[in-house]
């Protein structure tokens, strides 16, 4: 048993050396083969230049509401996935900067069972800020946290698949999946499923803010203000440099600008594109981006005429000018997209040989368009900024190239609030983003799979639902990429989703800060884990 | 006095009226919003599933009406209740938010009446010069700005050229009165801008519209200087519409500053209310609501009462 | 008509001049435009050049061409909700001031509510549940606005119904409709006249708070309010491109206002420049 896998491991090894199969591949090829993954030592990879400890971190971040609560499964948008996931708590397993995915609370883990039955053994000697020891029970209750019937976990549909989680001792659980899933240490990675202090019934005690990582909670106004101090001995080496965190929610963008610029602020997220390049002018702010598969959809309903004929969906896939919309509404801060949900941070994306690059081409937008029966075309489409930022000025962008078509583009400003329950999913044709997932599998499933919650185009393809399960089990990387490409060239050419640009995370900070050379390109902000991988000069 | 006491009595007891009937309308409308708490808090993760789950763990799946009327019963007792979606006691946090506006108000209306009123009383006794048409010039270029404007003109000349001012206003609890005071100077000069000119045009027109009265003419007469004309003769008798327009002005510093909040990122009344009505958490949106109707009915009684001490013919009006 | 304006001082005829001349950019926009309203016609924000006078927003839009048609769509847009609302307060104030009584009690006690009501939250609850499209826009607007307009309409003419030449017309047995528009409108018109001239320009600046707030005008259409909000930012990086739709808005509203100011001094019967 033992040397066929280590045969198998060399091969793999083999493979990456021939760069047939990145490093992340590789792990995630031999946990899937029961081997966990057994470097916790990829901590110190990206930390080169000698951090120093100290200081008060203020970061001006979007996305708090006054509703907001500590609740790992009520996390919506980026103020409390930055308090909670990246100051607060830890994951079982993370995304390190190269993209890598590494233990952070599992020490280790396998897959058994035609990867349905995974193992994780729990690291030992880590703490909660309370001074509680973390054991299985804490992490069984904290992902049952987001199970079961009367469960409103956020999460829950991502753990759609798992049918039992169980302790194996005080330093093993067991997740029993219904499906076999290579990736699923990688969903463990999710900003929801963090780890919380058992409160011995089951439940878990998320009131307090008490968790694992390196900053413990002072004061927490929700919606405005949210005060950290660094936690004594965090248990990870060489990370976690400030002394405090300061976090505020800064809505208008400008505001954030301004605060950054008076110094009020040392770092802050979500820079608008249209004055990313103005700020970067000023002396002594330093602009940067992540490079992730943060991508920018126009679903259109495949269930309803008239695009539940594919040469509509095609002709409106022609009608966008990408180049346009790349230069326009992304302001150079992104790439095109291909109707294709596979992006630069993944492994299997497509090449342009494998799938050529679908540009802007009215007469073939008109030549599907007479296929499908119509002379011309009337649609509404529905946006609003909360679908994507600009997504009402690419409407008007899109109205206007569609017209040599003859297709008639109404673009309908829907209320901001309410927009994910009314519209998406709703109106035939609607503005999206997703901010991607690591792997192919985990981003098909999670929106285009015929069976998924999400699958916000209600497209269903018998071929392409075959191949994701089996995606799912095969282990062989070379069939494994010729599955995924397959998919990709469906989606493209029969999915109901206008994929037309992948966007950059812009952030911006003051030059007092350091960050190492590689940084997160999951999440903005070095994967939403500057407040322990930055430090000041 | 004790008509005077007697029209006050009746009038806070219509404004318990008020508040109720806003209640009302409140409730109602939250209840036509498209979308529910559930899903606004679920955001793009909403399954029917959870949805459920949520709606039954917070109540949402019982009547409007019980539960407006749970809410009423508790609001009788002086307890306002709990967030929908944080579960905290509204009378806790909404108490902060609350001092702040309170607070941002009154340092506005410190800078703004007594400018307004000098500046209108100079008008008016220099009616027609050039001075009268610079103020008059520059006051209705300032509201023409949309508010978020005037701050953003202010911060940059303010704060990021000349760091004066701090970019932000974020005002914390732990703040020293003078630090606070000197972070909210910024807003304060906004909200001054925006509400200056409604109340000099008026002081302006009121003591204006005096000047031809007979008495006017004979105090003129009889020799005394303009402006003291103005000050002691004129200005008495104009109070009543001066001090409704004052009023109107207050209520909006404390009800409308929405904008301001946000662009100085200043944590008060506002902005939750915004947030709670995105939300749908309706029982927040009920204690701003009550909080802000009863400002400005208050402020209205209080310039009611000075309209009628300034001219006690209006307490038998006909 | 000339030698009133002949007569006029200074400020009005500036006043008056700017307004017509605003009124004709707004009738005449198709033909002066030099693009289509929607047209994308350059690269966004672009300098100011022969070809584009004003340069482009923010996609690429001929400036000069939104600002013109936002003119259109603007004061059209505010024209119509500041009348809408004056008819509606104006016409219910006078009644209130005339019939007294229960109508009177009832009226006031429903715009007391309404008012009660932070005007901004109101707006964005009832466009949330009615959609922002223009007429609906401009229905909730002016149903606001018409709160004040009533409160004015109301206690101006309260002041006037009391005078014996109204007692006269009404013992004469004359109409209603008489009695509004012979003997008390022209009397009031002073006060509301100048709240229309500040009502007017809330208009924008209404729309451009709730185009702040994610509500406002649906696009393409061009209008003052949201081009500012578009802009805003921009300012703050010393370009003044925001400021070009901010200054159509502040110069409307000072026309506007220097003209009302003349009426109102008209009106006042205060005519000598006595100090």
């Amino acid at each position: 048993m033992y040397d066929r896998q280590k045969s198998e491991i060399d091969r793999l090894q083999d493979q990456v050396v021939k760069g047939k199969m990145s490093r992340r591949e590789f792990l995630s090829r031999i946990s899937a083969m029961g081997l966990g993954a057994m470097a916790p030592g990829l901590y110190m990879q990206s930390a080169m230049a000698a951090p120093k400890q100290g200081g008060r971190f203020r970061q001006g971040v979007t996305g708090g509401a006054t509703s907001d609560v500590l609740d790992p499964g009520q996390i919506l948008d980026h103020y409390m996935m930055n308090v909670q996931f990246a100051q607060l708590r830890n994951n079982l397993t993370e995304v390190a900067p190269s993209g890598d995915l590494v233990p952070e609370l599992a020490e280790s883990w396998e897959g058994s069972n035609g990867a349905k039955t995974w193992n994780f053994k729990v690291r030992q000697g880590v703490e909660f800020h309370n001074g509680k020891s973390l054991t299985s029970e804490d992490v069984v209750d904290s992902l049952n946290h987001h199970l079961g019937e009367d469960s409103k976990s956020a999460a829950k549909g991502q753990l759609g698949a798992v049918t039992s989680v169980k302790a194996d001792g005080k330093y093993g659980v067991v997740v029993e999946l219904s499906g076999g899933d290579a990736d699923f240490p990688f969903i463990l990675t999710d900003y929801h499923l963090l780890i919380c202090p058992s409160n011995g019934d089951g439940t878990i005690d998320w009131q307090s803010g008490v968790g694992t990582a390196g900053y413990t909670l002072v004061e927490h106004e929700p919606g405005v203000r949210t005060l950290t101090k660094a936690s004594p001995n965090y248990w990870k080496p060489n990370r976690r440099f400030f002394d405090e965190v300061e976090t505020l929610q800064i809505a208008d963008s400008a505001a954030r600008e301004n605060a950054l610029r008076t110094g009020e602020i040392d770092a802050m997220n979500n820079v608008a594109p249209k004055t990313a390049d103005l700020l970067k002018r000023q002396s002594g702010i330093v602009v940067d981006v992540t490079k992730g598969n943060k991508q920018v959809t126009l679903p259109m309903l495949t269930n309803i005429a008239p695009f539940d004929n594919n040469d509509v969906r095609t002709a409106i896939k022609y009608i966008v000018d990408r180049e346009q919309w790349l230069k326009v509404v992304a302001r150079g801060y992104g790439e095109l997209g291909n109707d294709n949900p596979i992006g630069p941070a993944n492994v299997y994306r497509a090449t342009t040989d494998e799938l050529p690059q679908r540009g802007y081409d009215p007469d073939k937008a008109k030549y599907h368009l007479k296929k499908a029966g119509f002379d011309s075309l009337n649609v509404k489409f529905h946006a609003a900024e909360t679908g994507f930022g600009g997504s009402i000025d690419a409407g008007q962008l899109m109205a206007e190239t569609a017209r040599p078509a003859g297709i008639n583009i109404e673009v309908v400003r829907e209320p901001d609030d309410g927009y994910w329950s009314n519209v998406w999913m709703k109106k035939p044709f609607s503005a999206c983003y997703w901010s991607g997932r690591p792997t192919e599998n985990m981003m098909f499933s999670t929106v285009y799979w015929g069976e998924a919650a999400w699958n916000d185009t209600y497209w269903k393809n018998a071929q392409f639902d075959d191949l994701l399960l089996q995606g799912r089990i095969e282990t062989d990387a070379t069939k494994r990429r010729a599955i995924y490409v397959e998919m990709q060239q469906i989606v493209h050419s029969d999915g109901g989703t206008v994929l037309p640009l992948f966007l950059q995370d812009i952030f911006a900070t003051n030059d007092k800060i350091r960050h190492p050379d590689v940084i997160g390109g999951n999440w903005e902000l070095d994967g939403m884990k500057a407040v322990e991988r930055w430090w000041f000069a | 006095m004790s008509s005077l006491a007697k029209v006050i009595l009746q009038r806070l007891g219509l404004g318990l009226l008020t508040l109720f009937v806003v209640s009302l309308i409140i409730a109602f409308v939250v209840e036509l919003l498209p979308g529910d708490i559930t899903q606004a808090l679920l955001g793009q993760s909403a399954t029917p599933e959870t949805v459920a789950a949520f709606r039954a763990e917070i109540g949402l799946d019982r009547p409007a009406h019980i539960r407006y009327l749970e809410w009423l019963k508790g609001m009788l007792t002086g307890d306002m209740g709990k967030s929908l979606a944080s579960k905290r006691d509204i009378t806790e946090f909404v108490g902060t938010r609350l001092s702040n506006t309170l607070f941002l108000g009154g340092v506005a209306a410190a800078i703004a009446v007594p400018f307004a009123l000098f500046l209108g009383l100079l008008a008016a006794l220099y009616r027609n010069s050039i001075y009268d048409r610079i103020v008059n010039l520059t006051t209705l270029t300032s509201i023409s700005f949309p508010e978020f404007f005037v701050a953003y003109i202010l911060i940059l000349f303010l704060s990021v050229k000349s760091g004066i001012f701090p970019g932000i206003s974020n005002v914390s609890t732990d703040l020293a009165f003078s630090d606070k005071l000197f972070r909210t100077i910024l807003p304060a000069l906004t909200l001054t801008l925006v509400v200056l000119a409604h109340m000099l045009r008026m002081t302006r027109a009121a003591i204006i519209n005096l000047l031809s009265s007979p008495y006017i003419e004979m105090a003129h007469l009889k020799g005394t200087q303009p402006f003291r004309v103005i000050v002691r003769h004129a200005l008495p008798n104009a109070w009543g519409p001066i001090v409704n327009v004052i009023a109107l002005n207050l209520a909006y510093l404390v009800v409308g500053v929405v904008v301001v909040e946000v662009v100085f990122v200043y944590p008060g009344l506002g902005q939750l209310l915004v947030d709670s009505v995105s939300k749908r958490d309706l029982p927040v949106v009920q204690a701003c609501a009550m909080i802000f109707a009863a400002v400005y009915i208050l402020l209205n009684l209080v310039a009611d009462i000075v309209a009628i001490v300034s001219n006690p013919r209006l307490l038998h009006p006909r | 008509m000339i030698r009133l304006f002949l007569s006029a001082p200074f400020s009005a005829k500036v006043g008056l001049v700017a307004i017509s001349g605003y009124v004709l950019v707004a009738l005449l926009a198709p033909w002066i435009a030099p693009y289509k309203e929607t047209a994308i016609v350059g690269a966004s924000y672009e300098l100011w050049s022969d070809q584009f006078m004003l340069g482009t927003d923010n996609i690429g839009r001929d400036m000069l061409t939104r600002l013109i048609y936002g003119a259109r769509n603007t004061i059209g847009i505010a024209f119509a909700t500041v009348v809408l609302a004056f008819l509606i307060g104006g016409i219910t104030g006078m009644l209130a001031a005339i019939l007294g009584g229960w109508y009177d009690m009832l009226i006031s006690r429903v715009v007391d509510i309404l008012m009660a009501i932070p005007s901004l939250i109101f707006a964005l609850l009832l466009l949330t549940i009615f959609g922002t499209s223009i007429p609906s826009l401009v229905m909730i607007i002016a149903l606001l606005d018409s709160t004040r307009v009533f409160r004015i309409a109301r206690s101006a003419a309260m002041n006037v119904v009391v005078m014996e030449f109204v007692e006269a017309a009404r013992l004469r047995g004359e109409g209603m409709g008489w009695v509004i528009r012979k003997e008390v409108l022209p009397n009031i018109t002073a006060p509301l006249l100048a709240e229309f001239g500040l009502r007017f320009c809330f208009v924008f600046l209404f729309i451009a708070a709730l185009s702040f707030l994610g509500l406002g005008i649906q696009p393409p259409t061009a209008d003052w309010g949201s081009m500012v909000r578009e802009n805003a930012t921009l300012i703050n990086y010393n370009d003044i491109t925001p400021l070009l739709p901010a200054a159509a808005i502040a110069g409307l509203t000072v026309a506007v206002n220097f003209v009302v100011d003349w009426m109102l001094h008209l009106s006042s019967g205060l005519r000598s420049d006595q100090p």
